[in-house]
């Protein structure tokens, strides 16, 4: 396959037209502008629709407008943009409409910085606005999988009729590296039970809704959600496993971190420490099924992120707590190094 | 086998522009490869790098902390640098903007007065490809014909007609 | 027997949530009356946001999207730029369109999307029970103002027709009111010329509805409507304020008059 050299944010936006994204609705922000900008010169050659918005806000609100008609639509953004599209992002899901937001992450809170960050991963995986609701998360590790990933997430978002989410950072977004598209065949999934388009007159009139005022009619439709979410928790969780089978260290990084961890974890075992590197995919659902293999001779796990260690907590709850979890990060945009992190390594593997 | 590289100097020193010509020449040669520029308020005329990783291997942390070769375009470049230069690095710099004092024994110093040299040509802008120039000649990175097919798909179509000026400059950093 | 009155085809046959009184009926209702004599119920999509008429998805027949408070202009350009073909209209309130959605509301008017806007201007928030809006009186009592609305506090009312009718992607603003069957007559020309101007493509068209609110107001109905006329008329005069009649687009070069 002919392999074409691209920034991760040029790579993300290539990928989205080819899985047959019909419309772009985004608003300019560091350090993921070079796909809007990507989108503004492809998507009408593409027949597709590319619009700056007014606002993060407006943005996602033509994504649900887009989608409600059944078109395949998505929004892109970096943390603070973020932030703001939370209320549509919340609707959208009330409203089981399919979308992909790609979120390319930089140092938070508040305006926070613009180098590389993994701080928004409660917001992704726990609360990307009001109410009982989840995004499926993909964490892309490389361009490559930054396409990967984004057809994926336009499949998943319609079969499931949910919003995906891509959490990438800023490092992603920036590099360049070799990059195949494989051929694609956007899964045209049948959405003329539902999508506000136009009755011609030949069936009942559609609603794209996300209000209930009957508590007991909002819970059913919750618990609906929450059935799907359980289907999604079985059969969609991916990771990578990298020396895990005899590893006393289990490193666990996911994204642009993981990369520096599996250097280090190279590093390790090239002084005979027995490290072994452990990469969600899925960070919503998390793969929990995969840690635990992944972890089963481990003596201790170490969390390394770009944050203050937002993943812990999901670690620790899949093996149940039953070995201990340490953590080494960085934040506000400083990006570890393979040196520290091997350092980490055998600190722990000194403590054994 | 993991070569990795750090280009840095002004913006608009063609400090992004060089590195994209590496990442294209590992990509002419089937390598594994990576490009990652310093992004930000920077990149409107401040100081620029760029990390460059070539390697047979998948690249881990494209971050280049510790870099194999050194390519230097400005004093505070180089003077940020040069003590991170991993042991047997080589270090290529623009002596006509730099002065530098080639204190490390354990590096290789390779400068080139490469402004001037595109100056005295009128390669208007020319210095970084002149260092590239330096660089293929002092190592074993990458062909001559590599970095001509490099530089090809570099340039944009639009500005095809400076492909030969690149070339010229790539020559001249070979023979100086 | 000819029936010679009968509910629009684009009316559902439901009760509404409305109030005794409320003139949401009415707009709905002229509403439903052009979408049946264009014929174009199986090509339009509504959109309504929060507020009084967020409900409406429940009394209009054609396809409908429910959208966030302020949103419905950002939904309506999703659905419109990827559906040129099919008819849309945004149906708002005061709170909706001029205070949380003044900045979709903007850009929506001056990219000069093709959709039309219903704008319900009853000086108050009805759902909530009764705030201060962006169109409240100077000097109105509302739950928000108890001493009556005032200008050195609270600044003085959004006029949203003279507002958008100086954006040049506006085609066309007009101000109606629905106090009077004359004025029902009005506003419902106007609102099919909004639909018209949307089937030529004309750009952004908005139908400002001077409606009643006698839940909040506290008024009878019989004297809601006076105080519409009374004193919402004089201070929103009614009339078209801005026509785009040539050109195609009304951001077209040469579109605005």
């Amino acid at each position: 396959m002919e392999r074409n050299l691209m920034k991760g944010n040029e790579a993300l936006a290539e990928a989205a037209i080819r899985a047959g994204c019909k419309c772009f609705f985004g608003y300019p922000i560091t350090p993921q502008t070079e796909l809007a900008a990507y989108m503004a010169k492809r998507m009408h050659k593409a027949g597709g629709v590319f619009l700056q918005a007014e606002s993060e806000i407006a943005a996602i609100n033509m994504v649900l407008g887009a989608a409600s008609t059944g078109v395949r639509a998505m929004t892109s953004s970096s943390s603070p943009g973020i932030s703001l599209k939370s209320e549509g992002v919340s609707y959208i899901a009330g409203s089981d409409l399919p979308a992909v937001i790609i979120n390319v992450q930089r140092g938070g809170p508040g305006l926070g910085g613009i180098q590389p960050s993994q701080a928004d991963y409660w917001q992704a995986t726990k609360a990307l606005g009001h109410g009982d609701f989840q995004l499926i998360v993909y964490a892309p590790a490389s361009v490559q999988e930054m396409v990967d990933f984004v057809v994926k997430a336009f499949d998943r978002a319609d079969k499931y009729r949910m919003p995906a989410m891509i959490l990438a950072d800023g490092l992603l977004g920036q590099m360049m590296e070799p990059v195949s598209f494989p051929e694609i065949n956007p899964d045209a999934y049948d959405k003329s039970s539902w999508a506000a388009n136009g009755h011609k007159n030949k069936r009942e009139h559609h609603i794209i809704n996300s209000l209930y005022l009957k508590p007991d009619e909002l819970q059913n439709s919750i618990v609906e959600r929450y059935k799907k979410y359980e289907i999604i928790k079985e059969t969609e969780t991916d990771a990578e496993l990298y020396l895990t089978e005899d590893c006393d260290v289990l490193v666990c990084a996911f994204g642009a971190t993981a990369r520096v961890a599996k250097s280090a974890v190279n590093d390790a075992r090239a002084q005979g420490i027995k490290a072994g590197l452990f990469r969600p995919k899925t960070l919503w659902p998390f793969p929990v099924k995969e840690l635990n293999e992944a972890a089963k001779n481990a003596k201790k796990l170490l969390s390394v992120e770009m944050s203050m260690g937002q993943m812990v907590d999901d670690i620790k709850l899949a093996i149940n707590c039953s070995k201990p979890v340490e953590f080494f990060g960085r934040t506000g945009g400083v990006i570890p190094t393979p040196v520290e992190v091997l350092g980490e390594i055998k600190r722990i593997g000194g403590t054994l | 086998m993991t070569t990795e590289i750090l280009l840095a100097g002004f913006g608009g020193q063609g400090v992004l522009f060089a590195g994209k010509i590496l990442a294209y020449c590992g990509l002419m040669d089937s390598k594994e490869l990576s490009w990652l520029p310093s992004y930000g308020p920077e990149m409107r005329g401040g100081t620029a790098n760029c990390s460059v990783c070539i390697s047979d291997q998948p690249i881990g942390s494209p971050l280049v902390l510790t870099p194999d070769i050194l390519i230097a375009m400005n004093q505070p470049s180089f003077d940020k640098f040069v003590s991170e230069v991993r042991p047997g690095g080589k270090v290529f710099y623009d002596s006509t903007l730099i002065e530098a004092e080639q204190t490390r024994t354990d590096i290789s110093y390779f400068p080139i007065e490469s402004s001037k040299l595109a100056d005295d040509n009128e390669l208007k802008g020319g210095s970084n490809i002149i260092l590239l120039g330096k660089v293929i000649k002092e190592t074993s990175l990458f062909s001559l014909e590599t970095m001509k097919k490099g530089i090809e798909k570099v340039v944009p179509a639009s500005k095809a007609h400076l492909i030969g000026n690149n070339f010229k400059a790539i020559e001249i950093g070979m023979n100086n | 027997m000819a029936v010679v009155f009968e509910r629009p085809h684009a009316l559902i046959d439901v009760p509404t949530h409305y109030c005794p009184g409320c003139t949401h009926g009415i707009v709905h209702r002229i509403l439903a009356e052009v979408i049946d004599e264009m014929g174009i119920e199986g090509d339009t999509i509504g959109v309504c946001p929060v507020g009084c008429s967020v409900m409406a998805y429940d009394y209009f027949n054609c396809d409908m999207i429910e959208a966030a408070h302020g949103r419905a202009p950002a939904v309506a350009t999703g659905v419109k730029r990827t559906n040129p073909d099919k008819f849309v209209f945004t149906y708002q309130g005061d709170g909706d369109l001029a205070a949380i959605g003044t900045a979709e509301t903007v850009h929506s008017a001056t990219r000069g999307e093709n959709i039309v806007v219903i704008f319900i201007n009853n000086t108050i928030y009805g759902m909530t029970g009764g705030q201060m809006a962006p169109t409240t009186l100077p000097g109105q009592v509302t739950q928000t103002t108890p001493f009556g609305r005032s200008p050195e506090l609270a600044g003085y009312p959004v006029k949203v027709c003279e507002m958008l009718s100086q954006l040049t992607g506006t085609a066309y603003a007009e101000r109606v009111a629905v106090d009077s069957v004359p004025h029902i007559r009005d506003a419902k020309k106007a609102i099919r010329k909004a639909f018209e101007n949307q089937k030529a493509g004309k750009g952004f068209s908005i139908v400002e509805v001077l409606s009643t609110c006698p839940t909040n107001w506290g008024l009878a109905p019989a004297e809601a409507i006076k105080r519409l006329q009374d004193e919402m008329i004089p201070y929103y005069p009614l009339g078209v304020y801005k026509d785009v009649e040539e050109g195609v687009f009304a951001n077209t070069e040469g579109g605005e008059k």
